[in-house]
């Protein structure tokens, strides 16, 4: 069953993904590294300026200071959300109709527009007449426009409400997966609530748990809109993220050979961070360094394995 | 592999008649409404009121918001706007993600590996890095401020997405089932077309979900990409501002009506997101 066919003609099946990418995102990628390397001045006057660009960037304090934002905001988001989602899909009801308007409501903020999460929260949390501001000032001073802490607390809370639901959904599809064979194991093992979550459940939401953490990591590392509409970057510099500063450099700047050596930067950034998450997710996993392979003899695996893990315990 | 939800006594759950995990639950999906019952509230009260006075039952009710949105061609044209290029979007993701995820999950071939990240990589490219060679490309081909062009530009980070999904559940499905399919004399476009895909639809309905998702709350590249004729909801959203500042009644009521389209589709797809993924290993 695990035994993949050898077969370059595969490639015409992926031709038309191919195609579709490349005309999406290489043509205008390449359009961009041709920016980065040439200086504007009119449109028949360009100078070949090199990594000029790339080395105002790397250099530049203000960029950097928004670069350990973004790292310490998408660390912080991820150290809650995944759990925090894991919770939410372990107590969500699975049958009946309880289920289907639970999916729902859980759902519910994903398919809201982010300008609108940004707009939504942006009265919520106003300490005179927001209900969240309101309430913090009951306990203590809140000031979402004047206090850095108090703004890069709202953006934290926002991106958790916002994206929670998402890694809820995939670990809530990724728990309905698991044949009950293996919870009565366990049960007759008499393993408790804890291993029945380390030994049984865990191994297998693995993928579904790298699914979330990658594309929460890739988002947050990207967010604009909402701390865009929330705070715009402020107070101060305190909520300012890379792409708030690239929107400013790209758009009212204008400043086209900067802001493009920034997004090859920032591509790059995420690429590294993303593919470093990936191979050590799937390090275990598999003999080479394969993305997509594994799955089929992991899945086996773990049916010899498992049930035998919650006995010893 | 069939029905895994069947009404067992799952571990952790026996003997108890106090249900503490269904009331947890309730509980915080109470917490979690509270920004979203804030949204509606706003989109009924009174532009001065809201920036104004503190209120969690509003005084005064007012449905000008939902009037003036349904009377104005600006704001329902927008949501129309959005819905087109959402479901272009979502059927041609989908669409040609269909072989590709196929192709990764019955094959090897040369290069699979660095094609299948090569492909993610797309979904991380920050939407701000392609605004302006988008803007330049759809321009030179015509395709400016139209749904097509926002279709397009948003298989961006829908189609490796679509792959990646459905490649999940195309490898729950046994390989023995292509095998027999083709023992039997179907040949491969008639095996995909009414065997497989049917098989799998569970994932094509959550895929399409995702799909749908992505692309209906995007903003940056919607807004390049179109001009006054195919403006998206969320762009016009963004540009309503009158003397006295946003008018955020309105704003608040296209932000309510904007989570109905996704609601509907949820729930198409709420028996997939449960039961579909146990097909696939994702």
């Amino acid at each position: 069953m695990n035994t993949k066919k050898k077969n370059n003609r595969a490639w015409f099946l992926v031709l038309p993904v191919v195609i579709v990418v490349a005309f999406t995102a290489i043509i205008p990628l390449m359009t961009v590294a041709n920016y980065s390397v040439q200086d504007v001045l009119s449109p028949t006057n360009r100078v070949f300026v090199g990594l000029d660009f790339f080395r105002q960037i790397a250099t530049d304090p203000s960029i950097i200071a928004a670069f350990q934002r973004n790292i310490i905001f998408s660390t912080q988001i991820l150290a809650i959300e995944i759990p925090l989602g894991i919770i939410i899909a372990k107590l969500m009801p699975r049958q009946g109709w309880k289920a289907a308007a639970a999916l729902v409501i859980v759902a519910i903020p994903l398919i809201i527009p982010w300008n609108v999460v940004g707009t939504t929260w942006r009265v919520f949390a106003r300490p005179d007449v927001g209900l969240l501001g309101v309430t913090i000032n009951q306990f203590r001073p809140f000031d979402i426009g004047n206090t850095p802490a108090d703004a890069w607390f709202t953006m934290v809370l926002m991106d958790v409400w916002h994206w929670t639901p998402l890694v809820a959904l995939l670990v809530y599809a990724g728990l309905r997966a698991i044949p009950d064979a293996y919870y009565q194991a366990a049960s007759i093992d008499g393993a408790s609530a804890m291993s029945v979550f380390r030994f049984v459940e865990l191994p297998k939401l693995r993928r579904v748990l790298m699914i979330a953490l990658l594309l929460r990591f890739m988002d947050s590392f990207m967010i604009y809109a909402e701390p865009y509409i929330l705070t715009g970057g402020g107070p101060g510099t305190a909520t300012e993220v890379m792409s708030i500063l690239l929107a400013v450099i790209a758009v009212i700047q204008f400043d086209l050979g900067q802001a493009a050596a920034f997004s090859l930067i920032y591509f790059l950034i995420i690429q590294i961070f993303s593919f470093i998450f990936f191979t050590v997710l799937t390090l275990d996993q598999r003999p080479g360094p394969t993305p997509v392979k594994g799955k089929g003899k992991r899945g086996k695996k773990h049916l010899a394995e498992e049930p035998t893990g919650v006995t010893n315990e | 592999m069939s029905d895994t939800m069947a009404p067992v006594a799952r571990a952790g759950q026996k003997g108890s008649y106090f249900d503490w995990k269904s009331w947890l639950f309730w509980l915080i999906m109470a917490i979690w409404s509270i920004p979203l019952l804030w949204l509606m509230s706003m989109s009924v009260r009174y532009n001065e009121d809201i920036l104004t006075v503190f209120e969690i039952i509003p005084s005064r009710v007012s449905f000008r918001g939902y009037v003036e949105f349904f009377s104005e061609p600006l704001w329902y044209g927008a949501l129309i706007n959005s819905l087109t290029y959402t479901t272009l979007n979502m059927i041609l993701s989908v669409a040609v993600a269909l072989p590709a995820a196929y192709a990764f999950s019955r094959f090897t071939f040369s290069g699979d590996k660095h094609l299948f990240f090569w492909l993610l990589t797309n979904r991380m490219a920050p939407a701000a890095v392609f605004l302006l060679p988008f803007f330049q490309m759809y321009q030179a081909l015509g395709l400016f401020d139209t749904t097509y062009a926002v279709a397009l530009a948003h298989m961006l980070f829908n189609v490796p997405l679509a792959v990646w999904i459905l490649e999940g559940f195309m490898s729950g499905v046994p390989r023995q089932l292509d095998e027999i399919a083709e023992i039997d004399g179907y040949s491969f476009p008639r095996f995909f077309l009414t065997i497989f895909i049917p098989m799998i639809r569970a994932g094509i309905g959550v895929t399409a979900f995702f799909a749908f998702m992505f692309s209906w709350v995007e903003l940056l590249i919607a807004k390049t990409l179109t001009g006054p004729q195919a403006m998206p909801l969320a762009v016009q959203m963004s540009t309503t501002s009158t003397a006295a500042g946003l008018d955020w009644a309105l704003l608040s009521a296209a932000g309510v009506i904007a989570i109905i389209p996704g609601v509907v589709v949820i729930w198409f797809v709420r028996n997939y997101i449960a039961k579909g993924f146990a097909l696939g290993r994702v």
